[in-house]
């Protein structure tokens, strides 16, 4: 037998697996048990199987360190992440509220701006905020939806409370990998996944493109939708053509676009085709050179201007980076009072704004307690984490923050929670986060899960693809029929 | 679909055929070697330049290998990153190709060429060239052969799939020319009569290049003459790797695309590749002899280069193409 749980160290931190040293929580005393069985030998085959299905698949994204831009395959731990079927169902009561009171902000701030006059939240937040878009005040997105594709990251602390980290409202990338993390298991675990009810994932193609849809201009009932991606070179490029592909509609790039009275058409063999929505994976700053980035060659001149018009729909619209600002993140919770009426059932993380007075200087005296993040970036860039940082490292952010306030946030390190994944020819603690993909169109619908990315050097917090991180299958179970299983 | 799309499928199609056809070359004239040394007075070496001519990188090859031998043309034919015409640049921009239109294509496709491309990548290719360049090149034909079974078990044969129909074809009749041009460039040791021992050694080389020694037997009984193998490929009309029959093939698909009927032209691809094929259906041995089989060959090639044109400028030409070509 492998024994490979015998030296596991349960840690100081929330195990999504162990509830003591030794001691399997419910939901995964049959995952325990199957390891239990299995030896060395099959696991590594098991292992290989999965790494060669990646590979000849092609599903890798681009490290820009060389000139070639080498592909490289998301390192795929085979432990599934299991979350049982009560405490999703929270988690998804949780993310409908937010995705709800976040949508009202941003028709709220493009129009009457009442949580601004009510106080609630500081007009300068918003009015500074880089993604803000003034241009379009006053304009009506197609069915009143703002925010049709967000990823938003949550953690679990010491207690295993879920927490929101971040809202990624913009283009949030990843879920391809969980359909294919999910295909993967299906060949190498088999007989596991069917001894669990596992939710399947499959349909967020179809309940994708049902969005896209949803959204078409003049309620228009067979739409043509394409996805425009920057390219082939963009490190997201694998995800862009799954869903294209998975969708059964055409992958674009700004190339193939021209727009012209107001429409926006696609370049065919057979001449031009009227496009009704763009699923964009492309930022506003560079969808078109004629309103935005000048030197954008990627984006589509006069697509702005048809999408004005409302000749053509995009998802997600134009201006929603204002809902995914880190600064206007922490008045999450207070939207969702305002709005709402309710009390915010998952929290945010402790967040200090650097451009309150107390929280500033707060932020510079624990500095290397903190973790500091520019409020527009993403993908674990312009970020520090104060207790792996070193000194001069330090130094240097609180110049940032000090010289421009606005754009820094700080919290406090979370202890994330961490699930077993297999490092150095055993199982070891490594911490994890989970990104739920959320569909807002006629209906909000969840995937069953979501990203489960894993820091998988040991002690690192950071989970992103490009500081080495990798990920997981993530099991939601089903509803329990019978008395005994489950938590 | 785009027209951007178009493009690369015919290009990537062009290039596994490209791939396919220079692992032939190399494959035949290595077997070919062996049967040469075998008799006296063959200068083995001079065995290859043919092969380098009918790629028609002469210099590149001689500013890369300072020997020109055996193993300098299959290295330079097989994994030479410089080479734009090896087996591992055609692989390279075939799935740079399928990339660009992973969506069009079924995944199985894509998976194959992904596969095959990873493979000419890795460290076993390295070792095959070096040590069984026979294998090597029975990979990269089979492996094209499994793509193309692929394409039309699981792809709808539909535009897309006329594309790259057009391309394999396109680029197979061009090939198969440059095979027999092969013979062309070959010279007889001195002493050598015309249909004698080594010219028809030689001969039966060309054929197998083409897969076609066994067809050809089927018909023709007796002697390897070298008119009948040219007009077995240039001109049958059943044999699938026959320049003849590939112009047939793409001209269907080439009206399939348009809608038009065989008979008649709707653009200047098509109006050039009928052409070409009622030429093929009519013209004699006899008459491509008189003409010169180099000459006839030479002006194939630029044909097809014509309707290779005229087929970007009829479907491609209204968006900014920057696909990976290099014609």
């Amino acid at each position: 037998m492998g024994d490979f749980f015998s030296g596991y160290q349960v840690g100081d931190f929330f195990d999504e697996m162990f509830a003591a040293p030794g001691e399997a929580r419910p939901h995964y005393s049959k995952l325990f048990a199957r390891f239990k069985e299995m030896d060395r030998e099959e696991f590594e085959r098991k292992r290989t199987l999965a790494a060669s299905t990646f590979l000849s698949q092609g599903v890798t994204f681009t490290v820009y360190n060389d000139d070639q831009g080498t592909e490289r395959i998301f390192p795929f731990d085979l432990l599934p992440r299991i979350i049982p079927a009560k405490e999703w169902e929270f988690v998804e009561r949780g993310l409908v509220q937010r995705i709800t009171a976040l949508n009202l902000f941003l028709h709220d701030i493009y129009h009457s701006q009442n949580i601004l006059r009510d106080g609630v939240i500081p007009k300068q937040i918003v009015w500074e905020a880089a993604h803000f878009r003034p241009e379009f005040m006053h304009f009506d997105v197609p069915r009143n939806v703002y925010i049709h594709i967000c990823g938003t990251d949550l953690i679990r602390d010491k207690d295993g409370t879920y927490l929101v980290l971040e809202d990624n409202a913009r283009c949030p990338s990843g879920v391809s990998y969980v359909i294919e993390n999910r295909q993967t298991m299906k060949r190498t675990f088999p007989s596991l996944l069917g001894q669990y009810r596992v939710r399947p994932v499959e349909d967020y193609s179809q309940e994708l493109l049902n969005v896209l849809r949803y959204i078409a201009p003049h309620a228009k009932s067979e739409p043509t939708v394409v996805l425009l991606t920057p390219g082939v070179y963009n490190s997201a490029y694998f995800e862009h053509s799954f869903l294209a592909r998975s969708m059964g509609i055409e992958i674009v790039e700004g190339r193939d676009l021209v727009a012209q009275g107001g429409k926006v058409f696609m370049r065919t063999t057979k001449g031009h085709k009227q496009v009704d929505v763009i699923y964009r994976r492309i930022n506003d700053d560079f969808l078109d050179p004629q309103v935005f980035r000048k030197d954008s060659g990627l984006g589509v001149p006069g697509v702005v201007e048809a999408y004005r018009d409302g000749n053509v729909s995009l998802a997600n619209s134009i201006g929603t980076g204002i809902a995914d600002d880190k600064a206007v993140y922490h008045f999450v919770p207070k939207m969702i009072r305002y709005y709402l009426g309710e009390d915010p059932l998952l929290p945010n993380v402790h967040t200090y704004l650097a451009s309150v007075k107390e929280d500033l200087t707060y932020i510079l005296e624990h500095i290397p307690d903190l973790v500091v993040k520019a409020v527009n970036e993403s993908g674990g860039y312009g970020m520090l984490v104060g207790p792996q940082a070193t000194k001069i490292e330090c130094e240097r952010f609180r110049e940032k923050v000090k010289k421009n306030p606005r754009n820094y946030i700080a919290q406090p390190v979370v202890p994330l929670s961490r699930a077993p994944s297999f490092c150095d020819d055993s199982m070891q603690g490594r911490h994890v986060d989970l990104r739920p993909f959320i569909l807002y169109g006629e209906k909000v619908t969840i995937i069953p899960g979501g990203l489960t990315r894993v820091a998988l050097r040991a002690g690192s917090l950071v989970v992103n693809s490009s500081q080495g991180g990798g990920s997981k299958d993530t099991w939601i179970l089903e509803e329990e029929s019978g008395p005994n299983e489950g938590t | 679909m785009l027209s951007r799309v178009a493009d690369s499928l015919y290009w990537m199609s062009r290039y596994i055929e490209r791939a396919e056809n220079n692992a032939r070359i190399a494959d035949v004239n290595l077997q070919m070697l062996l049967d040469l040394t075998n008799q006296r007075e063959a200068d083995p070496n001079q065995q290859w330049d043919p092969i380098v001519s009918s790629l028609e990188e002469n210099e590149l090859f001689d500013s890369l290998y300072p020997t020109p031998d055996g193993k300098a043309v299959i290295d330079f034919v097989s994994l030479q990153k410089k080479n734009p015409n090896s087996i591992y640049s055609c692989l390279t921009r075939a799935r740079e190709n399928a990339r660009t239109t992973s969506e069009q294509i079924s995944s199985e496709m894509w998976e194959q060429i992904n596969r095959l491309y990873l493979f000419v990548k890795s460290d076993t290719a390295k070792k095959l060239v070096r040590t069984s360049p026979y294998e090597f090149f029975k990979r990269i034909i089979a492996g094209s052969h499994l793509f193309q079974g692929i394409t039309d078990a699981t792809m709808t044969h539909g535009e897309a799939w006329d594309f790259i129909h057009i391309g394999k074809l396109l680029e197979r009749a061009d090939c198969t020319s440059r095979i027999l041009d092969i013979k062309y460039h070959i010279l007889l040791p001195s002493g050598e009569k015309v249909g004698g021992v080594i010219d028809t050694i030689q001969w039966m080389s060309v054929l197998k290049s083409c897969s076609a020694l066994e067809a050809y037997r089927k018909i023709y009984v007796g002697q390897v003459a070298p008119w009948r193998v040219a007009e077995f490929i240039i001109m049958h009309s059943g044999f699938p790797r026959s320049i003849r029959f590939s112009v047939d093939c793409f001209d269907a698909s080439l009206h399939h695309i348009s809608g038009s009927d065989e008979a008649n032209f709707a653009n200047e691809a098509e109006r050039l590749s009928g052409r070409l094929r009622s030429d093929l259906a009519y013209i004699t041995i006899g008459d491509i002899f008189k003409f010169g089989l180099h000459e006839y060959l030479e002006r194939i090639q630029d044909r097809l280069a014509a309707i290779s044109r005229a087929l970007h400028e009829t479907y491609c030409a209204n968006s900014e193409l920057e696909t990976i070509t290099m014609d």
